[in-house]
C-alpha cells in the first residue's frame, strides 16, 4: 500500500481534475438545467457514503468477535469518511432540491434514513472521542446495531409516507449522463481507498505510539 | 526505513493535495462557464424580461447554488485530508522524538 | 428452573424488590414523564385544543425520554456500588443478566406507563382505549424495543466517561423505527376513521423490531461488556 499510494494519489487527483471537463460536456437536462450537475457528484457521494457505513458495519464486527486490532483501526477510519461523506450528500442534496423542486428538504424514506445513518455514525464518533478509555468496544456495537437499523429506517420512514406525495429524486437516466457518473464514482472511489488509507496509517501509528509509551515506562 | 516510508507517505499526499488545489481552481470555474452554452430563449434576449416571466429553467440562479455545492464538498474533503495529514505529522514527530529518547538515553530503573 | 432462567429471575428480582423499597426510580421517573407530556402540551395546544395527531406523538415522546432517564438511573445504581463488574464476574450466562435488567427496566417503564397513557388521554380527549388489545400490544412491543436497545447501550456506558449525555445521543437515533412506529400505529388508532390494518401493520414491524434487535443485543452482550 505504501508504494502504490502516491501512484494512486496521482491517478485519482488527475481524474477529479478531469471530471469537471466531463461533466461540463454531458447532455444538458431539459427540465432541471444547470443545477441537475450537482447529480454527478451528489450520488457517487452516497454510494460511497454506504460502502464505508457497510464497512464500518463489517469491521466492527469483526474487532467485537474475532478480537483483531486491526479491524477497529479500519471502523473508526470508515466511520469518519461516513461523516465527511454524508456531510457532502446533505448539504449538496437539499441545495440542488431547492433549486428543482422549491423544496430545501422532503421527509422521503431515502432522505431521512441517509440522515439517519450520518447521525448514528456522528455517534460513534462521539463516544470514541468523549467516552474515555475502553469505548471502541462499545462504539463497535454501537456501529453493529447501526448496520442492522437501516433497514428498519428506511422501512418505517418508507411506509410512514405512503399516504403522501412521492418525489422523484432521480431522473431516467440519459446515455451521455452514465459516462460521467461511472467516471465520478471512480474517482470517489479511488478517494475513499486513499483516506481509509491514511487514516488507518494514522491509528497504526498511534497505537505503536502507545506501545512505545508503554514500553517506556517499564 | 522507517523515515524513508514516512517521506514516501507525505510526498504523495503532498502531490496529491497540490494537483488537488489545481484542480479545485480549475472545477470551481468551468461546469458555470460550460453551462452557458446551451441554447437560451429568444424572450430573454430581446431586452427587459420581467422576474416571473423568464424560462422556467433560469440559468442565474442555479449558477452560486451549483457552486456552493461543489465548493462545500471540495473543502470538506480537502479540510478532512489536512486533518489527517497534520496528525499524522505529529504522531510521526512524537515516534521520532521517542524514539530516540529510547534509543539514547538509559532506561529509567524499575521501580522508583 | 434452568440455570438461564434462574439468572434471569434473580436479577430482575433484585431489581423489583430494590425498586418497590425505594421506589426512587418509580416516582422521579413518572413525574418527569408527566411533565414531559405538560411541556409538549403547551407547545401543540392551540385554544384549548390539540393539533391532530399530537396525543400520538407526545405520547410516544413522554415514553422515549422518561425511558432514557429511567435506563439511566437504573444502571447509575449499579455503577455506584460496583455490582454491575460483581454480576459480570458470577459464574452466570451473560446473556441471562442482560434479559434480568432487561424484564426489570421494562416493568418499571410498565409502571411508568400505566399513569401517563390514562394520562394523555384524558387531557388530549384521545380515545386510546378503544381498541384496548392493540393500543396494548403497540406499547408493550414499542417500550421493549426501546428498552432492549437501551439496556445494552446503557449497560456498555456504565464505566464510561460522559455517559449521561452519550446514552441519549447513541438511543435515539437507533430507536427512530421504534418511535414511528409507535406514534404512527397509535394515531392510526386515534384517527376519525379508525384505520386497524394500518395499526396492525404497524404493530408487526415492532415485533420484528424487537425480535432482531433483542437477539442482536444478546449476541453482543458479552463481546462488548468484556475486554
Amino acid at each position: 500500500m505504501n508504494r502504490l499510494f502516491p501512484v494512486l494519489s496521482v491517478v485519482v487527483a488527475a481524474m477529479f481534475a478531469y471530471a469537471p471537463v466531463m461533466i461540463a460536456n454531458a447532455p444538458y437536462e431539459s427540465t432541471m438545467g444547470l443545477i441537475q450537475k450537482i447529480f454527478y457528484f451528489h450520488v457517487p457521494v452516497a454510494l460511497t457514503m454506504f460502502l464505508a457505513a457497510f464497512v464500518c458495519g463489517i469491521a466492527s464486527g469483526v474487532f467485537l468477535f474475532g478480537r483483531r486490532r486491526a479491524a477497529d483501526r479500519v471502523a473508526v477510519a470508515a466511520a469518519e469518511l461516513v461523516a465527511l461523506l454524508g456531510l457532502i450528500v446533505l448539504t449538496s442534496g437539499p441545495l440542488w432540491a431547492r433549486k428543482a423542486w422549491g423544496i430545501w428538504w422532503d421527509w422521503d424514506a431515502r432522505l431521512t434514513s441517509t440522515l439517519v445513518l450520518w447521525l448514528m455514525f456522528l455517534a460513534y464518533l462521539l463516544l470514541r472521542r468523549y467516552g474515555g478509555p475502553g469505548s471502541e468496544r462499545l462504539a463497535a456495537g454501537v456501529a453493529l446495531f447501526g448496520m442492522f437499523n437501516v433497514p428498519f429506517v428506511y422501512w418505517s420512514v418508507e411506509f410512514w409516507r405512503t399516504l403522501h406525495p412521492k418525489t422523484s429524486v432521480l431522473p431516467t437516466l440519459q446515455p451521455g449522463m452514465r459516462g460521467p457518473l461511472w467516471f465520478c464514482f471512480a474517482a470517489f472511489l479511488g478517494l475513499f481507498v486513499l483516506l481509509m488509507a491514511a487514516r488507518v496509517r494514522l491509528e497504526r501509528r498511534r497505537a505503536e505510539l502507545e506501545e512505545l509509551y508503554l514500553a517506556l515506562e517499564d | 526505513m522507517l523515515s524513508v516510508v514516512r517521506s514516501k507517505v507525505r510526498a504523495g499526499l503532498r502531490c496529491g493535495a497540490a494537483v488537488a488545489l489545481t484542480a479545485l481552481l480549475l472545477s470551481a470555474g468551468a461546469p458555470a462557464f460550460a453551462g452557458q452554452q446551451p441554447p437560451r430563449t429568444t424572450a430573454a434576449q430581446e431586452g427587459f424580461v420581467p422576474v416571473d416571466e423568464l424560462p422556467p429553467e433560469d440559468r442565474l440562479p442555479a449558477a452560486p447554488l451549483l457552486v456552493a455545492a461543489y465548493a462545500i464538498a471540495w473543502v470538506a474533503i480537502l479540510a478532512y485530508v489536512w486533518s489527517v495529514w497534520r496528525r499524522l505529522g505529529r504522531v510521526e514527530q512524537e515516534l521520532a522524538a521517542l524514539g530516540r529518547r529510547a534509543g539514547t538515553g538509559a532506561r529509567p530503573g524499575a521501580g522508583e | 428452573m434452568n440455570p438461564f432462567a434462574a439468572t434471569v429471575w434473580h436479577v430482575m428480582r433484585k431489581d423489583l424488590l430494590i425498586e418497590v423499597r425505594s421506589r426512587e426510580i418509580l416516582y422521579t421517573t413518572l413525574f418527569f414523564a408527566v411533565s414531559c407530556v405538560l411541556v409538549f402540551a403547551f407547545g401543540f395546544v392551540r385554544e384549548g385544543r390539540a393539533v391532530e395527531d399530537a396525543a400520538a406523538g407526545i405520547l410516544w415522546i413522554a415514553i422515549a425520554f422518561s425511558g432514557t432517564l429511567a435506563l439511566g438511573r437504573a444502571f447509575e445504581r449499579e455503577r455506584h456500588n460496583e455490582t454491575l463488574r460483581a454480576l459480570m464476574l458470577a459464574p452466570v450466562e451473560r446473556p441471562a443478566i442482560y434479559l434480568g435488567k432487561l424484564l426489570g427496566v421494562l416493568a418499571l417503564l410498565g409502571a411508568v406507563q400505566l399513569v401517563v397513557v390514562p394520562l394523555v388521554a384524558v387531557m388530549f380527549q384521545a380515545r386510546l382505549f378503544a381498541h384496548p388489545l392493540l393500543m396494548l400490544g403497540l406499547l408493550a412491543a414499542g417500550t421493549t424495543g426501546f428498552a432492549a436497545v437501551g439496556t445494552l447501550f446503557a449497560a456498555m456506558l456504565v464505566r464510561a466517561r460522559s455517559r449521561d449525555v452519550l446514552l441519549p445521543v447513541l438511543l435515539y437515533p437507533i430507536t427512530i423505527p421504534v418511535i414511528i412506529a409507535g406514534v404512527r400505529g397509535t394515531a392510526a388508532l386515534l384517527q376519525a376513521e379508525v384505520d386497524l390494518p394500518m395499526a396492525r401493520a404497524w404493530l408487526s414491524m415492532l415485533v420484528f423490531f424487537d425480535v432482531v434487535f433483542i437477539t442482536l443485543a444478546l449476541w453482543t452482550f458479552e463481546p462488548v461488556m468484556t475486554e
